[in-house]
């Protein structure tokens, strides 16, 4: 496995036009800061084992 | 019994209102004036309902005429400006949702409320979109604490929690996706209820975060919470996360404890000895009921140091999946007026919309283990004890905390102790307690058991009852 490598300000330059929002130089370093963040919550979620049988807490009830 | 009526609790109003020996109309009059003379100091309100106000007070006291007796009958309430309100523009905080059309139907917690016979006074001052544990707001100003107008009231629910202490209002209804009802009730030293996930309908409130978006009340004495949750309870088709559960009544028999009810402290992570403050508030408030019997305890003590598993990586998950669902939501407004944000939330709102999917994906199933684990607990325990903030209310203008041992900024990192809480959906009541030498009140959640908030309120008033938790109305002294 590739070791897990996050780079913040990368990421921001790609992913803002594919969502299409753009962000001005004075917001930069803002959001970079906050994704840093995000990144090392991802961390600690995606360092976790789980069973394959752990489906996600949301629930979609047809019909209702 | 306090000289001003409106001094007293909801309950006591009602009291005077159902025995006719004041209106409706006098209470909600001298709730106006009050607000009129000290609002511009505190800033709850962002809105005044005073024309809705006395008609809804006279309808009131038309039913006591009638011979109704209504459980809030002239209790005057505002509410966090996420509730639709008919008439108003429902704002969340916001600059941007100012140019939505006016609210054409009261949300149906309101509607609860006034069918009670409670008065809405108007719409409470918020963090922007909910996104906040400060109660700085850049559009409407800040809200303030009433106990000392320098520090900040806690958020995001933070008018909710100043009207309140400042005896503006006698209840309020917030909203808490991961503190935000317990935040303001800890630093502005008052009662909050966040029921169990998807315990209250949350139709015709706007949304932040839908896996995690509670609705629930604020007020001056477990009894008023009470009567308010057992109010606002009911079905509501229009709401798809509203759970098919009997609803629990608290408020009848609100001073008896279950017999032998099992009461743990939460260990490791909630006793981070950089927060001596907030340890000493679980301290305090172990110790109480210890004395006040009733309690079983392991050995003869509290069961010390349960762990909730893994809180630290749920709070995490409940990050991830608050920043995602949040900033997804707010997608089209990011892309067309980012500019309109306040430039506290904008940063972390442009953020979660760049979130890799599988982060969020993966939150979603690590809650579904952290709730298995969870519920596990409360097969030998009924209620845990843990702190609502790290500390009592910071200053205004203070944007950073230490946390073990680094400077972080505040705003996302106040509700440390409430986010692993609230991630799987437990039900707390909010206590607030003032330390001995402290100026400045801190609360202690009572965690319980999913869909027992009798309980968590049995034990919150125990403690009321014990003079360990109380809520005095603040004195106001100038900013």
């Amino acid at each position: 496995m590739v070791e897990r490598k996050f780079d913040a300000a990368a990421h921001v330059d790609h992913m803002a036009p594919v969502v299409g929002i753009e962000i001005v130089p004075e917001w930069r370093n803002g959001v970079i800061v906050n994704l840093e963040t995000a990144a090392r919550m991802a961390e600690l979620v995606l360092n976790f084992p789980l069973d394959d049988h752990v489906e996600i807490a949301n629930v979609f009830e047809a019909g209702k | 019994m306090t000289l001003d009526p409106i001094n007293g609790t909801a309950s006591e109003i009602a009291d005077l209102v159902n025995s006719r020996q004041i209106t409706a109309r006098d209470i909600v009059r001298r709730s106006l004036d009050r607000i009129s003379a000290i609002d511009e100091a505190v800033n709850a309100f962002t809105d005044v309902t005073a024309d809705r106000a006395l008609a809804e007070a006279d309808k009131v006291d038309a039913r006591i005429a009638a011979g109704e007796q209504l459980a809030l009958a002239g209790v005057p309430y505002g509410v966090k400006n996420l509730f639709d309100i008919n008439g108003l523009s429902t704002r969340a905080g916001s600059k941007i949702n100012r140019d939505h059309p006016p609210a054409t139907a009261d949300s149906p917690l309101i509607t609860r409320l006034s069918e009670a016979g409670a008065v809405c006074l108007g719409a409470l001052n918020m963090g922007e979109y909910a996104y906040d544990f400060t109660g700085r707001n850049a559009h409407d100003g800040d809200a303030k604490n009433p106990h000392d107008l320098k520090r900040m009231t806690g958020g995001s629910s933070s008018g909710s929690g100043a009207a309140v202490a400042a005896g503006l209002v006698a209840l309020s209804l917030g909203s808490d996706t991961n503190g935000s009802i317990r935040v303001p009730s800890s630093f502005c030293g008052i009662f909050g209820l966040k029921p169990t996930y998807g315990r209250l309908s949350r139709s015709h409130s706007f949304p932040f975060t839908w896996s995690l978006d509670h609705l629930g009340p604020f007020a001056r004495s477990v009894k008023d919470l009470s009567l308010a949750f057992d109010v606002l309870q009911g079905p509501d088709a229009s709401d798809p996360h509203l759970a098919s559960r009997p609803p629990v009544y608290a408020s009848e028999e609100l001073d008896f404890l279950p017999r032998d009810l099992r009461v743990a402290r939460a260990g490791g992570y909630f006793c981070n000895p950089g927060f001596p403050l907030a340890n000493k508030a679980v301290d305090v408030v172990a110790e109480a009921l210890i004395g006040s019997g009733g309690i079983t305890v392991k050995g003869g003590h509290l069961i010390d140091d349960i762990e909730i598993p893994e809180a630290e990586r749920a709070r995490a998950a409940a990050y991830l999946i608050t920043n995602a669902e949040s900033s997804t939501l707010h997608l089209q407004r990011l892309q067309t007026r980012a500019a309109d944000f306040d430039p506290e939330t904008r940063d972390r709102f442009l953020a979660g919309t760049l979130l890799p999917a599988g982060w969020v994906i993966a939150a979603q199933r690590f809650r579904s283990w952290y709730r298995a684990a969870v519920n596990r607990l409360f097969e030998e325990v009924d209620v845990i004890l843990a702190p609502a903030t790290p500390f009592p209310a910071l200053y205004r203008d203070q944007l950073t905390m230490s946390l073990n041992g680094q400077e972080v900024p505040a705003r996302p990192n106040i509700g440390l102790f409430t986010q692993p809480i609230s991630f799987a959906g437990l039900p707390v009541a909010a206590v607030p307690v003032w330390l001995e030498g402290e100026r400045m009140p801190i609360a202690v959640q009572v965690i319980a058991a999913p869909w027992r908030e009798d309980i968590a309120l049995k034990v919150a008033r125990r403690l009321e009852l014990l003079g360990t938790a109380k809520a005095p109305i603040a004195m106001i002294t100038g900013d």
